[in-house]
């Protein structure tokens, strides 16, 4: 590819302090995503997939090496830098939904793009995103009364609210059954097909990889092992 | 969209919001009602005495403005020898007085020197005064003893016979024979105080000031001197017992707050895990925490506030010898003291909740 990348790792160690013991969950990963891929990271439990997941994400600094999204390098990164990258680099989709049960879903919306300064405009193409990911009738629904699948459209349409340039998903359908997983893995490949997100997804699920994945890297005991 | 989620939060957990807006319900409440009752007597006191109409009061040798109820030794011919004296002197009224139960006390008057000096007095049954036992009380007495004009009332281990019922607010609750009372207590040909009324009120400095002179064994006070010397002390001696109740009031409301949203940050450690992970800044997770906080607040100060005019009305009903006052400033400060303990117990869980790691709050279960 031409592009520049938009994450570039290079030798990322990340090691975890257990009270005296130190444990290495990413043993030096490189690895680069382009803008408007859709990389798929698959792996078991313990490869260290979710560690490098928390670091891209800015949710945790690197023990050593260089870390770069979007052009911004992490590595050097205080906690309120990383908290910027959060909230306007960076979107999130997690494994278990995590809105916020007190709001509706377009309140859980809102509140994103509220953090993250981007104002509401008519024309922004957000209620289009809304219809394409088929919430547009559930917005005004509190979590509890939406199906698990509904729960993750709405979490997709909270990380990209801000348009953020990249992308997450960490096991994004691990809570899901068959059919509300394909809705999903459809609505991720769409954003991708019709908006150009780039998309980094962790998963263990190698067919769900293949369906929605320009490419995949496959990682094992804190390293990339394939791919 | 951040008071949206305030209110949303709040709403979520209504039994520790409850639990929490009644706390600090209960501590403006406590404030309120403690200094209440303390400021309605004294005010209560100071209305009776200012209503009897004198300029100028005179008080038993050895005595303050606190101390010497229930003694007698100013000589009576003094009512008529400082009135010949003084041309400046409408009238002077000897009193005795004798403390009672429920803070009251029995007062000995000449009843129609005392009507004439306070400018007259409205009866709401029976009259004034015609015998040696009988007693006149005013109507919250009446109310409060359940005694009408004709019924007996102890007093001083004698039975008197209830002459009138009078209007509240005019130097004592309950008033006998002067001359009965100086028999009763061995004070016969002595006065416990004496009123003296002026011609005009800006001779009252000279004429102090001569009367001390002739008496220089007893207080001789300007009649507002007294009072407000009368406060001072009585706020002086009362501040002691209304500021460790407020102080506990706003630790109460404090240690409430404190718990209240130290287990709501540990019940929403995944909710501040979200919000983090969207990009919260700390400075955001505390603004929601202490915004939560003031909405308890503003809440349970007003209910506090109605709550303290509820019982207000009660002990009017229930207890009417104790008034209680609730004023503009003490609201204000009730409020203030409310808003600053909770905002302080609020301020760690605000800061350990903005502080938790976002991974560990993402993955707490």
């Amino acid at each position: 590819m031409s592009q520049e990348p938009i994450i570039e790792v290079r030798g990322l160690k990340k090691i975890y302090k257990m009270g005296r013991v130190d444990v290495p969950a990413l043993r030096g990963v490189d690895m680069d995503v382009y803008p408007g891929e859709v990389l798929a990271i698959l792996g078991p439990s313990g490869s260290g997939k979710s560690t490098l997941f928390h670091v891209i994400g800015g949710l945790t600094p690197p023990t050593e090496g260089t870390v770069k999204v979007a052009g911004r390098d992490l590595s050097a990164m205080t906690d309120r830098e990383r908290t910027d990258l959060r909230k306007r680099t960076v979107g999130f989709v997690f494994q278990k939904f995590n809105l916020l049960p007190t709001l509706t879903a377009r309140e859980n919306i809102e509140v994103a793009r509220h953090i993250s300064g981007v104002p509401h405009r008519s024309d922004d193409g957000f209620d289009e995103i809304i219809k394409i990911l088929g919430i547009d009738h559930r917005l005004d629904h509190k979590p509890y009364a939406l199906s698990g699948g509904e729960q993750q459209r709405v979490a997709i349409a909270r990380a990209i609210v801000s348009n953020p340039p990249l992308l997450l998903a960490d096991e994004p359908t691990g809570n899901l059954d068959t059919e509300n997983s394909q809705a999903v893995l459809d609505t991720l490949k769409r954003l991708n097909e019709q908006r150009g997100q780039t998309i980094l997804m962790i998963t263990h699920n190698p067919e769900a990889a293949r369906y929605c994945a320009h490419r995949t890297l496959e990682m094992r005991d804190g390293h990339i092992v394939s791919g | 969209m951040i008071n949206r989620l305030v209110v949303s939060n709040l709403r979520h957990r209504p039994i520790r919001t409850g639990l929490s807006i009644l706390a600090v319900a209960m501590e403006v409440a406590m404030m309120l009602l403690i200094v209440g009752v303390a400021e309605g007597l004294l005010e209560d006191s100071h209305g009776r005495t200012r209503s009897v109409g004198a300029d100028i009061l005179i008080r038993p040798s050895g005595s303050d403005v606190a101390t010497g109820l229930g003694n007698a030794d100013i000589p009576e011919a003094i009512t008529t020898f400082l009135p010949e004296r003084y041309g400046e002197i409408e009238m002077a009224l000897g009193t005795t007085l004798m403390p009672q139960e429920e803070m009251q006390t029995i007062t000995g008057v000449d009843w129609g020197s005392f009507v004439r000096m306070c400018g007259g007095i409205h009866y709401f049954s029976g009259g004034p005064p015609q015998g040696p036992y009988d007693v006149v009380v005013d109507e919250i007495y009446s109310r409060y003893k359940k005694v009408e004009a004709g019924d007996t009332l102890k007093l001083l281990n004698q039975d008197f016979h209830v002459a009138g019922v009078v209007e509240t607010g005019k130097m004592s609750r309950i008033f006998i024979p002067i001359k009965t009372m100086q028999e009763l207590l061995g004070w016969e040909g002595k006065f416990s105080q004496v009123f003296i009324k002026l011609r005009n009120r800006e001779d009252t400095p000279r004429i102090v000031k001569e009367i001390s002179g002739l008496l220089p064994a007893n207080p001789v006070y300007d009649i507002e001197e007294f009072l407000s010397l009368a406060a001072a002390d009585v706020r002086e001696v009362s501040s002691q017992f209304t500021d460790a109740i407020v102080g506990i009031a706003v630790v109460i409301g404090f240690l409430v707050v404190l718990l209240s949203m130290y287990t709501s940050i540990l019940e929403r450690t995944r909710e501040i895990g979200i919000l983090k992970s969207l990009g919260a800044t700390n400075g955001f997770i505390v603004t929601i925490l202490l915004r939560e906080v003031i909405v308890l607040c503003v809440v349970g100060i007003a209910l506090g506030v109605v709550l303290s005019y509820v019982v207000r009305e009660g002990v009017k009903i229930g207890f009417p010898l104790f008034p209680i006052l609730i004023s503009g400033d003490w609201i204000a400060w009730s409020a203030l003291l409310a808003v600053l303990g909770a905002l302080v117990g609020a301020l760690y869980p605000a800061i350990r909740a903005a502080r938790q790691d976002p991974i560990d709050a993402l993955t707490y279960d």
